[in-house]
This record gives structure tokens, C-alpha cells and sequence, in this order.
């Protein structure tokens, strides 16, 4: 069983949500993103996306624009960002690890090799933005060779039979965007929610994690109370923005102040159901 | 024919590629639009009455057909091939950039779309935009960099003029490449009003097919007219490539003609060797960006490289997935011409014809200049002017060093 499966199965027993934080690598600067990344499941991740720096993030909002640019500035790499989970998984061996980007640099990397580098690493599933069903024989059989899972993306506009195709392609889990629109904009209603979710449930029998648009606890807790996880992050992104010095460095406060944040997340999420 | 045996027409296959070019790369979102775009173009081109209308507002409207001109003063002034120009700077905005979005908004209206967005580099896809969303009264928001947006004022002001939103957008270097970001990002939010209306060749399928053959007007004419002024097809045709759309417009029917010798010519910048260039294909290498696999500028690890040319519309690190096909099957040569040429193209062009081509078609017109004089005089050889040069008097006169 993967450690994605292994997870969703324990919060299954335990009765309880997922909540899945969201970081970009090497932002502001790769030594902090690890110490970050490092800190998050004693702050309450269960599973974390690690986002990997692209120069055209055309399906993410102006915050994660932002810190892909300032990730790209420190240094960051394929290479680089697959290092970093190598080191975080020497310390942690149970915490998932997704991760959320853009064909092209998997491309430039090489699919086979990159799917073989990221297992080795540690990296459980792979988020790829703009690899439909359609196109995704290009990583599928180099993913599950590697035993890594293609968690897909369902959004509002997959309606009929290509829910059921695009759940058909999807291992893992599945991450509902929740609204139409890029990452970190408005919020799907509780109304909407409730609405969308049986019918992914009629499609899958995966666990499903909500995203884009869930900012506070509140609805972080209001997602897992449907869905199995919640997905945040442009809010915490927003936060280690707002720490950064005037040359866009880190600051004594970066760490402390998201994972503050990110604990008032878990603690929600986990009081939801009770 | 089109599509028959042996035909090199007939592309994208069923899944949208010219070989292992092409495809749909769009995120979960616009996917389910992208598939219906593609059905609701294949119906458009199966009923009669879709291309009845468009005939009609290309001839009445557009004015079409535009003239093919024979090139006196410049063809003796290079000695050699029987120089003719395609004049699609005559097309009602300047530019051969209409005929495309001419089909697009009859489409989108037959889709019952309300709003149209855009991108644009030098303004004239923008301003064709613009100008068919005034005639058929749609909300239109054009995104733009913020670069270009300084240096391509007059198209600003027109588009405003014609009741667009022009957004500049000041991610990345400001460019074309960042306009299409911005351009995807609001697609992606307002996916059920909204048309995305893409002025070259390239994107997901079906655009880079649906661009090219609302382009194809143009060769077509070239083909027919040339036939009247030679009585046989031309020899070579040279067209100006950014993302690629007018120079497919004027190739794609010569295709099946092995006589006929294609040359598309990539801005090279500063120099092909000098990291400051737009050609994609002369110095890029395959991968994916907005929506479709293609040659792109690209560093080792996939990040997509900021183009450079003097002209706007040309500064895109990518091009149409049907040029990097034609390409690496041999059917089509590629050249660069440099900032530098195509400055001097501007002039001796405005000087010998009393033409004043845009930037973009400068670059074909220097790569003309340059083999024309070494081929016989019996040759007979077509340049694209795709558009023309007015929204370039600024960027010209600051590199002469003139103050307008």
C-alpha cells in the first residue's frame, strides 16, 4: 500500500479529514522551504504539495506566480526540488509527499528518468497541471511503474461521461478545483460544494481533496466535512509573503508565522467532524 | 487535394498532432471547452451556410481578395527573381490578422459566446479583436504586456477607441508569452461566457488548424492570382514567423507543390547566437507551453527562455506546432533575420514600392533582399507583407535616432 493510501486509511479510521498544506520550492529560498517543509507535520500536514517553480504557471493566480518567480531567483530545479524531498524523507517516512506542476520541465528532465528520481526520492504522487487523459500515456506507465500515483484534477466543467474518464486515469486521490478560475481567487460555496460531490463520489471510490479558493479554517474545516481533505495554498503562500524583508528575503518571523497559521488550519480540520 | 493520399494538408490527426507536434495541454478546466470548441468548429465547416457568411464579410467587409503586386522598382533594384508581394496590409486594421477573426467571432457567436478575450503582442490580432467586437456589439478585454503596450501606443489607443479593455500585464518581461498566460488565466475563470480568441497558430487543438485554414485564404489567392499574372505557380514563398499564422496562411496551399520552395523566416534579435533572438526554431528545442508541444526557446531545465525582436509580434518563444512538423519533415526551410535586417528591409521596402511594411513582414522582406539577387530572373518569388507599418513609425525612428 503507497503512503498516500496508507494515510487516507488511518484518517479513515480515525475519523477525520486530511488537511494537505501547500509550499513552493525554494521559496523564498531553498534553505528555508526545506526547514519549512521539514516543519509541517508537526504543525499538522497530513499529506503536503510541493509545488514545483515554472515560468509560465498559466493556471495559477498572482500570489503563486509570485513564489514560483522567487523560487526560480534561489536556485530552483528539478533536481533541486527532488533533493529536497530526499532529505525530507530521510527524517520523515510516513508524511505524503504530492508533487504539483507543469509538463514542461518533466519534459526536459525525461519522464522515465524523472518518475525514477522522484520514487527514489521519496515523492508519492505527481500533479500535473496541463497533462490532460488525453495526453497523459506520456507519464503513466513511467508513473505507476515507479509506483507513483497521477492524481488528477476534476474541476466544475467535468460534467458526464468525462468525469467518469478523468477518474478512470486518476490514482491516489482525487483534487477537485473547486471553482473556475486560477489558484488563490474566490471561494466555491457550501452550496456548490454539496452539490458536486456526489457525483464524484458516483465516479471514484478514491478519497477526495477540495482546493483553490479555501483560505481560513473555517473553510478548511466546512471542505472536509464533504470531501476527505482540504488543500491550502495560496493563503499560506500570502503569509510567507507578507514576512519577507523589502529584498524579499526570509525573516526571523517566515517559519513561526505560517506554521502558526497552518496549526489554526490543522486544529480546525480536525475538530470539523466532532 | 486537401487531406487526400500523400497529402501534406491533411493534418492534425484525430488527437490534434502534426506528428509529435500539437496536442491539448490545458489544464481540467478548459478541456471540456477545448472539445467543444473542436465540435462546434467541424460543424461550422460542414454547413454551407458558415462559410457563405464568412465569404461574405471577407469580400465586403475584410476586402478581400487583396492584391498580389509585382514588385518593379525592387526587383531591379536586387537584380534577379520577379519579386511580388502579397499585400495583406491592405486588409481592412492593417493586417492579414482579420481573416482569422473574422471565423473566430462568426464561430463564437454560433457557439453563443458573449465575451471575447485576446492576447496580443504588437497590437494587430488585438486590434482585428477589437474591431470585430465592435461590429457585432461583444465585450471584449484584450491582454497585452506591458512592454508592448509602451512601445505599440497607437494600437493601444485604437483598441480603446473600438471599446476594448486593454489590460497590460506585467508578469515576466511583459511580452506576448505573458499575454497568453494572462489571456489562459481569465478563460480558465470565466469559462462559461467567455471565447478565447487566438490569433496564430498555435495552442490547443483545434486553433492551430482552425487559424490556419481561415489563413489559407491568403496562399489560395497567391496560388489563383499568380496563375493569372504567370500563368503558373510561383517558385518560392518567404513569410515572416512568430507564432507562424500568416506565413501557414500563404504556404498551406502550395504544400502539395514540391516546385514550390517555402522559406519562413524567425526574427533572430540581436543575433542567433546572441541569447537575445525569437527564433524558435532555429535555437529552441521541442516541449509544452500553452497548450501544445512545439519548438520552444527553453533552458535545461524546461523553463521558457523571454524572446527578443524589434518587432512585437514576432517576440514569442514558441511557434505552431504545424511549423516545428514542417520543419523537422524537411518541407519547409527556416531562416532568421535579425533586428538589424529587418530595419533596413523597412526602408528599402517603403523607398522602392512606396509600401510601408509592419515589422513583422520586414523580416520576409529582408530574407527576399538577400536571395533574390543569386536566383535567375525567371523566378518567381512571393513575399507575405502581412501587415503594415504605421504602429511601427515610433520603434523605427528611435532606432534612426529620430524624434518624432
Amino acid at each position: 500500500m503507497s503512503r498516500i493510501a496508507r494515510r487516507f486509511a488511518a484518517l479513515k479510521a480515525q475519523g477525520r479529514g486530511a488537511l494537505i498544506p501547500y509550499l513552493q520550492a525554494c521559496d523564498p529560498d531553498c534553505e528555508t522551504s526545506l526547514a519549512l517543509l521539514r516543519a509541517m507535520p508537526g504543525a499538522g500536514a497530513d499529506l503536503i504539495e510541493i509545488g514545483v517553480p515554472f515560468s509560465d504557471p498559466s493556471a495559477d493566480g498572482p500570489i503563486i506566480q509570485a513564489a514560483a518567480r522567487r523560487g526560480l531567483k534561489a536556485g530552483s530545479s528539478m533536481a533541486r526540488v527532488l533533493d529536497m524531498v530526499a532529505r525530507f524523507r530521510a527524517e520523515d517516512d510516513e508524511t505524503p509527499i504530492v508533487l504539483m506542476g507543469y509538463l514542461n520541465p518533466i519534459e526536459a528532465y525525461g519522464p522515465a528518468r524523472f518518475c525514477a528520481d522522484a520514487a527514489r526520492a521519496g515523492v508519492d504522487g505527481l500533479i500535473v497541471v496541463d497533462l490532460p487523459p488525453e495526453e497523459a500515456d506520456l507519464l503513466e506507465g513511467a508513473a505507476a511503474a515507479h509506483g507513483l500515483d497521477i492524481i488528477r484534477l476534476v474541476a466544475p466543467t467535468t460534467v458526464g461521461d468525462r468525469l467518469g474518464l478523468v477518474c478512470g486515469h486518476a490514482s491516489g486521490f482525487i483534487y477537485y478545483v473547486s471553482i473556475t478560475g486560477v489558484t488563490g481567487t474566490r471561494t466555491a460555496s457550501t452550496e456548490e460544494l454539496a452539490a458536486a460531490l456526489p457525483l464524484l463520489r458516483a465516479a471514484t471510490g478514491l478519497p477526495v481533496a477540495i482546493g483553490f479558493g479555501i483560505r481560513t479554517p473555517e473553510q478548511a474545516a466546512a471542505a472536509v466535512r464533504v470531501a476527505d481533505a482540504a488543500v491550502v495554498a495560496s493563503a499560506l503562500i500570502a503569509t510567507l509573503e507578507g514576512t519577507l524583508d523589502a529584498e524579499g528575503r526570509a525573516t526571523g518571523e517566515t517559519l513561526p508565522r505560517v506554521l502558526a497559521q497552518l496549526r489554526a488550519l490543522a486544529e480546525a480540520v480536525r475538530g470539523a467532524r466532532g | 487535394m486537401p487531406g487526400g493520399a500523400n497529402s501534406l494538408r491533411g493534418g492534425p490527426d484525430a488527437r490534434g498532432r502534426f506528428g509529435i507536434f500539437g496536442g491539448q495541454f490545458v489544464a481540467e478546466t478548459l478541456m471540456p471547452l477545448v472539445l467543444e470548441l473542436d465540435a462546434a468548429y467541424e460543424a461550422a465547416k460542414a454547413d454551407p451556410a458558415f462559410r457563405r457568411e464568412l465569404d461574405y464579410y471577407l469580400r465586403d467587409y475584410v476586402g478581400r481578395p487583396s492584391p498580389l503586386w509585382f514588385a518593379r522598382r525592387l526587383t531591379e533594384e536586387l537584380g534577379g527573381a520577379r519579386i511580388y508581394m502579397k499585400r495583406e496590409e491592405l486588409n481592412h486594421t492593417g493586417s492579414h490578422k482579420l481573416n482569422n477573426v473574422m471565423g473566430q467571432i462568426l464561430l463564437a457567436r454560433r457557439m453563443g459566446r458573449t465575451r471575447i478575450v485576446a492576447e496580443t503582442g504588437a497590437g494587430q490580432h488585438g486590434v482585428a479583436t477589437a474591431t470585430v467586437c465592435a461590429l457585432f456589439g461583444m465585450t471584449c478585454v484584450i491582454y497585452m504586456g506591458a512592454t508592448d503596450v509602451e512601445r505599440q501606443k497607437p494600437n493601444v489607443f485604437r483598441m480603446r477607441l473600438l471599446g476594448a479593455e486593454v489590460v497590460p500585464v506585467t508578469a515576466g518581461a511583459g511580452t506576448l508569452k505573458d499575454a497568453m498566460n494572462e489571456a489562459m488565466r481569465d478563460w480558465v475563470t470565466n469559462v462559461r461566457d467567455t471565447y478565447f480568441l487566438v490569433g496564430t497558430v498555435a495552442g490547443p487543438h483545434p486553433y492551430p488548424q482552425m487559424v490556419r485554414d481561415f489563413q489559407s485564404v491568403i496562399g489560395e489567392e497567391t496560388r489563383a492570382q499568380m496563375h493569372e499574372a504567370e500563368g503558373r505557380l510561383p517558385d518560392v514563398v518567404v513569410a515572416a514567423i512568430g507564432g507562424g499564422s500568416n506565413a501557414m496562411g500563404i504556404f498551406h496551399p502550395f504544400l502539395d507543390e514540391p516546385s514550390v520552395r517555402l522559406i519562413g523566416v524567425e526574427a533572430a534579435g540581436r543575433g542567433l547566437d546572441s541569447g537575445e533572438t525569437a527564433a524558435s526554431i532555429l535555437r529552441g528545442r521541442p516541449g509544452v507551453l500553452h497548450g501544445n508541444r512545439t519548438y520552444l526557446l527553453q533552458d535545461a531545465d524546461g523553463q521558457i527562455d523571454e524572446a527578443h525582436s524589434i518587432s512585437a509580434g514576432l517576440d514569442y518563444p514558441g511557434i505552431g506546432p504545424e511549423h516545428a512538423w514542417l520543419h523537422d519533415i524537411g518541407r519547409v526551410e527556416y531562416v532568421g533575420a535579425t533586428d538589424d535586417d529587418a530595419l533596413a528591409a523597412f526602408q528599402l521596402c517603403t523607398r522602392t514600392e512606396g509600401i510601408i511594411p509592419a515589422l513583422e513582414s520586414a523580416h520576409a522582406v529582408a530574407h527576399a533582399a538577400r536571395i533574390a539577387p543569386a536566383l535567375s530572373p525567371e523566378t518567381l518569388l512571393v513575399v507575405n507583407i502581412s501587415g503594415r507599418g504605421d504602429k511601427d513609425i515610433f520603434t523605427v525612428a528611435a532606432h534612426l535616432g529620430v524624434t518624432l
